[in-house]
């Protein structure tokens, strides 16, 4: 038996549609059969996993919490990749986001002014499109592979912010705790609701998905990083700039990136600590695929990874899975999105015989 | 000093070595796997988890050749079967192989291992500082010296290598001729997984024999960068692969010395050094056109 591709006339407006959602049911089909192979009931398992989180107010806002980080880095990442530079480096920008924006907490604790937190998000994301700049400008100036020096830069960032609040902004009366001082009032990023404890980084994650569906839908910007995405020389006939491209989405993803970061940081944890980040930048990948690069897409397949999260949390502690699975999960989940896509430009055909060989012979 | 200095670089190098040099076969087929992270740590756990059961570390190492291999196929089918963005699942073998590894890996944290232990070549090893050095290591060690040179053989002296760059740099090409492209690329695939894994292995059986999640810390990107380093020969990774191996033991050394600077500093040079060297490398943008395999990382359907 052999599998032979047949490229559709036309890409399938069905499958783009399908292709997600069918990898979604794959991932939960493997995922039940896992669950079995640990010794656990799969429908329970399942059930703890993805729709228990779903069913009370709290755990609806820590999806929020969640959530934002993921959509938030993933849109400036599905634009990255749709103009083909491959920024796989944003769990980096996130970090260095995060301690940019902190700057100003961490050294002014004495500081109450409202003032205070737009200037932190304004530096959180100027630190993110820096960091996110290093590889643009080894990428334009000498031709170095994006996706080789983000990664590095990646590892660079974590050892930094580890060195940073074990020494200079270890909080003095933490205890020897490695953590920054908790920040003051006006340096936290107020709660969206009432109800409970999701903050204001989802609305700026809608925003921002909003914001780039638009501009790759209607404006110019967004024509030219399909076209230069899809071929360069295409792209030069138009007037594009290739070397440009790289430095709008370099420091575009860098800097929703750093948003994340310093919004994480503002809102969720308080003060800064060695690990800020359970692999959101990573994850974010997954989430930007999983949404087909498209903005509106990976609001969808934002909120179905921080569910993995979340059930991962609510698996480990009520039937006593290991929260690894989460990782394993995200895994298949790209996979199966990858492999779905395929019948999205092509048929797949099972061929049993093979016929051209006895023709061959014949 | 020097001696025990020189053979701690040497278990530092071994595996960024193997893995970079599977890699390289890979991407001298025209594939870009970037996968190699994940398939090197499944190889890892693989092998541990082998050697815990079977007792013994050789059949651990052949545990991580496996696991490595068997992974890879799964990038194969997509990629080569699926035609999917190499890029993506390359980046999604990781992913899937750090949380499969640390699913699989569980039970064994903490667990005392089984290191390979060094097998003295007779009469050699005997002779001063090189023999203890080069002829009492253990079998990854030959293995990767072993590799270096069978695949340089392999890729410029013999008929199937001639083939296999054929197909690197222009598959159209070679399909025509009637190589078959779909098959060979599975076999390099397959191939860089293998020595992924056996990397993976020697990290868990040799270099720090136990389990740690994510206990291969970035050695698989680094690896891919020594090909291009190298650009794309097995002489030249092997250079690469000692450089950063020494750096890596001149960090740790530095650190327990204790030379006034923070110790997370030095744990970044590894990866500070991948960047400057990608910088050197790649700057002359026409030597790099000129090494790299043509077809690198692009799609293939067979017409028909």
């Amino acid at each position: 038996m052999r599998i032979e591709l047949e490229k559709r006339p036309r890409v399938s407006l069905l499958f783009s549609v399908l292709s997600p959602l069918l990898a979604l049911v794959l991932t939960l089909v493997f995922g039940a059969i896992m669950f079995w192979l640990l010794g656990k009931s799969p429908l329970n398992a399942l059930y703890v996993y993805f729709v228990e989180p779903l069913l009370e107010v709290w755990s609806l806002h820590e999806l929020a919490i969640k959530a934002a980080p993921l959509i938030l880095i993933g849109v400036g990442l599905a634009v990255c990749y749709r103009s083909n530079n491959w920024n796989i480096g944003a769990e980096g920008q996130f970090t260095i986001g995060a301690i940019a924006g902190s700057i100003l907490p961490v050294l002014y604790p004495q500081w109450h002014s409202w003032i205070i937190l737009p200037l932190m998000l304004v530096m959180g994301m100027a630190g993110g499109a820096l960091y996110a700049g290093i590889p643009a400008l080894l990428k334009t100036r000498f031709n170095t592979n994006e996706i080789l020096t983000s990664l590095m830069l990646v590892y660079i960032a974590q050892l930094f912010l580890d060195w940073l609040v074990r020494g200079p902004w270890r909080d003095p009366q933490g205890y020897n705790f490695p953590q920054t001082k908790s920040f003051q009032v006006e340096a936290v990023l107020p709660e969206m609701l009432a109800s409970g404890r999701a903050h204001w980084a989802f609305v700026f994650a809608i925003v921002a998905a909003v914001a780039l569906w638009f501009m790759m839908r209607f404006m110019l910007k967004g024509f030219e990083v399909s076209v230069l995405g899809q071929s360069e020389r295409a792209g030069r006939f138009a007037g594009f700039s290739a070397r440009r491209m790289v430095w709008f989405a370099m420091l575009l993803s860098g800097a929703l990136a750093g948003l994340a970061g310093i919004s994480e940081v503002s809102g969720s944890i308080g003060h800064v600590q060695p690990s800020i980040s359970p692999g959101y930048g990573f994850t974010a990948i997954i989430v930007a695929f999983l949404g087909r690069l498209n903005p509106l897409g990976i609001v969808a397949s934002g909120l179905v990874l921080a569910l993995t999260y979340l059930g991962g949390e609510a698996a480990q502690l009520s039937i006593g899975i290991s929260d690894k699975v989460s990782r394993v999960f995200q895994g298949l989940l790209l996979f199966f999105v990858l492999s779905c896509d395929t019948l999205i430009h092509y048929r797949i055909k099972l061929v049993f015989s093979d016929v051209r060989t006895v023709e061959a012979k014949g | 000093m020097f001696e025990a200095i020189l053979l701690t670089v040497i278990t530092a190098s071994t595996p960024l070595v193997i893995a970079a040099l599977g890699e390289l076969v890979t991407e001298r087929a025209g594939v870009l796997n970037l996968g190699v992270e994940g398939m090197m740590i499944m190889g890892a756990v693989c092998a541990f988890a082998t050697a815990q059961l079977t007792g013994s570390p050789y059949l651990g190492l052949l545990g991580g050749v496996f696991g490595g291999a068997a992974f890879s196929l799964l990038f194969g089918f997509l990629t080569l079967t699926l035609v999917a963005n190499q890029v993506a699942t390359g980046l999604a073998l990781t992913i899937l192989g750090l949380g499969l590894s640390g699913q699989i890996g569980e039970s064994f944290v903490g667990k005392p291992g089984i290191k390979l232990q060094p097998i003295a070549i007779p009469l050699l090893s005997d002779i001063p500082f090189v023999g203890r050095v080069l002829f009492a290591q253990d079998l990854t060690f030959y293995l990767s010296m072993a590799l270096v040179f069978g695949i340089g053989w392999f890729l410029f002296k013999s008929r199937a290598g001639l083939k296999l760059r054929a197909i690197g740099d222009s598959h159209a090409s070679a399909h025509a001729l009637g190589i078959n492209v779909i098959r060979t690329r599975y076999l390099a695939v397959m191939f860089g997984g293998a020595c992924a894994g056996l990397a993976g292995a020697q990290l868990s059986l040799v270099y720090t024999p136990q389990w740690v999640e994510n206990m291969s810390a970035g050695r698989g990107w680094i690896a891919l960068a020594l090909v291009v380093f190298a650009s794309w020969r097995p002489w030249r990774v092997l250079a690469g692969g000692y450089l950063f191996g020494a750096v890596t033991i001149g960090q740790l050394h530095a650190q327990a010395f204790g030379i006034g600077v923070p110790s997370q500093l030095l744990s970044a040079l590894p990866y500070a050094a991948t960047i400057v060297v990608l910088i050197i490398i790649s700057h002359n943008r026409r030597t790099t056109l000129i090494n790299t395999p043509a077809s690198l990382g692009k799609p293939f359907v067979p017409d028909r």
